[in-house]
């Protein structure tokens, strides 16, 4: 018990940390909320679902950088579903990488398309380590060990 | 627990929500966000899937919620093609926030414009547009003073008196909606579709074309301006039929005139331009009507091309290689961008295929630019399929259209459309889709199918309202090619036969003197009619008859033709000929342009059917100028359609209704368009995807 406890302290303490930092936002807590008892997995499938949709999309704007020209419309098409996409699993940073990103295409500056990218999927890629972390933290912690926040 | 059954009380748990978005993560979320609040989810990723479940049973949804980017269909067209056919509140997703496409959300008739990311927060209002689209129904249908609110706003006087002459369409709805505060669909005109709304059960009226027809002359007689809802029900002599159901049409047919009437000018060039092709074009006029249409149609969804007859009407224009849409074209005015929509459409379509003459005249619409139309057009041509109903294309896409046989409307099936004209009209070639619409400036050659096509496929939901009257072709008897009337009749689909020959109003067509040949669409029509019907797409295909007409001048021409063809709307037989009387008709027509009455309906329309108003169209073309601009919204529809070749059937209908209601507003003048049954605008052809 003591244990659990412990575990879902530091849970919980993840938890904050990934909105303090910045890398989760208020959307993520929407996630949770509809996690409930006959949704017990929701956040994490959710999430599981997005990394597996969005590397195509990862992939696409990739080779869509290495095209020249750069075909900004695409781009920016591209990054508009992603950005879509990341922003329904509440996923800050990459959220603003995005913005960035797009805010490059519209202005048709190729480099700073291709450098915010690499910021994109950097920052795509911290979430992904950052959040199976912590489903993974509150898998042993046990179910509801995030509950509180329904609150 | 529908609202249906009156079982508010559970309302709004038990809402049935469509959800649409390709972004699976979104989805998800989005469907667990709608349960959570109670609602019943039902999603898909495909906006033609959701369109397909939507047609089915438009039953079964109360709301529906759908992204606007997405690969398949442009979220806008499915909105306005919801909006046109099922007349269901649509709530538009995007991640993007920028007012101009929330504006466009709204004109396409959208009941709200949410942002991505979702919140629960504003998922759990939106039961309330639900709601209030009932009002807004139910008042419209009777006066029953369940509307609480809503009773007091339209007041009875409102609903009776609405001065749709309002310009702007969305006005007018919202006087008599009053509660709709907000933009609420305007697009979405209360159809009479009456989806009964929950509160009470009204029986839903279903706008025939015979009913529409009748409506139209009875709103004739009176004239537009005068035209209200009490006198209108008078003279239209129909039991059963309330004030408040035609209150409302009256409104949507006032906003559709509107749009036409835009659009039309536009057409008209385009029309002008396409001349010889496919007068069914006509709706290619309309492409400046564009603007209106998608308030006309409600839902504007016709991003872009709203106008859906435009698109619709290029696109069904089959092979009549500009079906209209080479009229349309050389009138060149044709808003270029609206053409683009459209054409863009069209070549979706099916890319009519440039009647063996294309060029004729116009084909610079269909021809790759000709005066900004032509660009549009010029897909258009492609949609037509040198096939004989040149309308195939849109045939095609009419098939998906399909739906729009819907008997709801009445309208025998064979709508419409318009197209058929293919190719020349006078050559008999099928004209196909002679899309009334389309007539307005199409060249009567092939105008017919725009406008005709349009409608049909426009909105097959709402074929109740049978703008169809313009559309729908009345099933011509046979392929004559030189029956204008294209009868598309969705129903019909079947390529082969299109025998219900729309017949198009190839009279619009181009007021050109006797180039009415517009007719050929018959025997086109008769097999790609089949095609073309309900191919609620092949508005689209139609579209590019739209004749454009570009010239205004065409369609006062058409116009006076229309009048002549108002012959009683209700019997093409009075207008086209059956057969070979076509190119008399068109010869009518031609001489008829001092008629300038727009009241070309009837004749068109109502040959086998009296669904196939198509004739309303020209009816309307009648209006001249006005036409035009109706016959580019129908064009835009069109060619909307034509976009949805691939079986969207998208915008298109909605256009098409703008178109019809372009058309009909027309010039409140004589007669309004006898037949003003635009069924144009009710042709769904999309949902025949």
């Amino acid at each position: 018990m003591e244990r659990n406890n412990q575990l879902h302290r530091q849970v919980a303490l993840m938890r904050q940390s990934l909105f303090d930092q910045g890398y989760l936002d208020e959307q993520f807590v929407q996630l949770e909320e509809l996690q409930d008892d006959t949704n017990p997995n929701f956040v994490e499938e959710v999430v599981t679902l997005y990394y597996r949709d969005s590397a195509r999309l990862v992939a696409s704007i990739e080779q869509a950088l290495d095209n020249r020209p750069l075909d900004f419309n695409r781009l920016d098409s591209y990054m508009h579903q992603f950005k879509g996409s990341s922003s329904s699993i509440g996923g800050r940073k990459v959220k603003a990488e995005c913005s960035q990103f797009r805010e490059y295409c519209r202005t048709g500056n190729g480099e700073g398309c291709i450098r915010t990218f690499q910021q994109v999927k950097r920052e795509y890629a911290t979430l992904r380590k950052k959040l199976e972390a912590y489903f993974q933290l509150a898998r042993q912690a046990g179910p509801r060990d995030t509950a509180s926040r329904s609150t | 627990m529908t609202v249906e059954d009156g079982g508010t009380d559970r309302f709004p748990a038990g809402m049935r929500v469509l959800a649409v978005d390709d972004d699976p993560t979104c989805l998800k979320v989005l469907e667990n966000l709608l349960r959570s609040c109670q609602y019943q989810v039902t999603t898909t990723n495909q906006a033609i899937m959701a369109l397909k479940m939507l047609r089915e049973n438009r039953d079964k949804f109360d709301l529906v919620i759908s992204d606007v980017n997405m690969p398949d269909m442009d979220g806008f067209k499915l909105l306005e093609l919801v909006g046109l056919e099922m007349d269901l509140p649509v709530i538009m997703l995007s991640a993007y926030g920028d007012p101009k496409l929330v504006m466009k959300g709204i004109t396409h008739g959208a009941c709200d414009y949410l942002l991505k990311p979702v919140r629960m927060e504003e998922l759990k209002n939106i039961w309330q547009h639900v709601i209030r689209r009932k009002k807004s129904n139910t008042k419209n249908q009777s006066q029953l003073p369940n509307q609480d609110k809503d009773n007091n706003e339209s007041g009875q006087g409102a609903l009776g008196a609405i001065t749709i002459a309002n310009p702007d369409g969305k006005l007018n709805k919202r006087r008599k909606d009053q509660n709709e505060e907000e933009e609420e669909e305007d697009g979405e005109e209360n159809e009479n579709e009456n989806e009964d709304p929950s509160s009470q059960k009204k029986p839903r009226v279903v706008w025939s074309v015979d009913l529409h027809r009748k409506f139209v002359s009875a709103v004739n007689q009176l004239g537009l301006e005068k035209a209200v809802p009490k006198k209108i029900l008078d003279l239209m002599d129909v039991e059963g039929l309330t004030r408040e159901n035609v209150a409302s049409h009256l409104q949507k047919y006032r906003l559709y005139l509107k749009r036409i009437s835009t659009v039309a000018s536009q057409q008209a060039n385009i029309v002008a331009a396409f001349g010889a092709k496919d007068p069914s074009y006509m709706r290619m006029t309309a492409l400046n009507g564009f603007g209106d249409f998608q308030t006309l149609a409600g839902s504007g969804r016709f991003s872009g091309t709203s106008l859906y007859p435009q698109g619709i009407m290029l696109g069904r224009l089959n092979s009549p290689a500009g079906l209209g849409l080479q009229g349309i074209v050389t009138s060149g005015p044709v808003q270029p961008s609206h053409l683009q929509n459209v054409s863009k459409s069209i070549n979706s379509l099916g890319k009519l295929q440039p009647n063996p003459s294309p060029a004729n005249q116009n084909t610079s619409l269909l021809q790759p630019n000709q005066s900004k139309p032509g660009p549009h057009i010029r897909d258009i041509t492609k949609f037509d399929n040198p096939t004989s109903l040149k309308i195939s294309p849109i045939t095609d896409n009419r098939a998906t259209a399909s739906t729009y046989s819907k008997p709801r409307h009445g309208i025998p099936s064979s709508h419409l459309f318009l197209q058929g004209n293919p190719q020349q009209t006078r050559s008999g070639d099928e004209f196909g889709i002679q899309s009334s619409f389309g007539a307005v400036s199409l060249q009567s050659e092939t105008l017919d199918v725009g406008a005709a096509g349009g409608c049909n496929f426009i909105d097959k939901s709402r074929c109740n309202e049978n703008w169809h009257g313009a559309v729908q072709l009345p099933q011509l008897p046979s392929a004559n090619p030189t029956q204008l009337t294209v009868p598309f009749n969705c129903s019909q689909v079947t390529p082969t036969n299109m025998t219900e020959k729309f017949t198009l109003p190839t009279t619009f067509i181009r007021n050109s003197p006797n180039d009415i040949s517009a007719s050929p669409v018959p025997s086109a029509l008769g097999d790609s009619r089949g095609d073309m019907q309900c191919q609620a797409g092949l508005l689209g295909n139609v579209v590019p008859n739209v004749n454009f007409t570009s010239s205004k001048s065409r369609w006062e021409d058409h116009n006076q033709n229309y009048q002549h063809f108002n012959h009683g709307f209700g019997t093409f037989d009075s207008v086209f000929p059956a057969n070979g009387d076509i190119n008399s008709l068109i010869h009518n027509m031609g001489s008829v342009s001092s008629v300038r009455s727009g009241s070309v309906d009837a004749p068109f329309a109502d040959q086998s059917n009296s669904a196939n108003a198509p004739l309303y169209q020209q009816a309307e073309v009648g209006k001249s100028a006005s036409m035009e601009a109706n016959i580019r919204s129908i064009e835009n529809y069109l060619l909307g359609q034509t976009k949805f070749q691939d079986g969207f059937m998208p915008n298109g209908f909605e256009s098409l209704d703008e178109l019809m209601d372009g058309m009909i507003k027309q010039e409140p003048n004589e007669a309004m368009l006898t037949n003003g049954d635009f069924s144009l605008g009710t042709y769904s052809v999309e949902s025949c995807m």
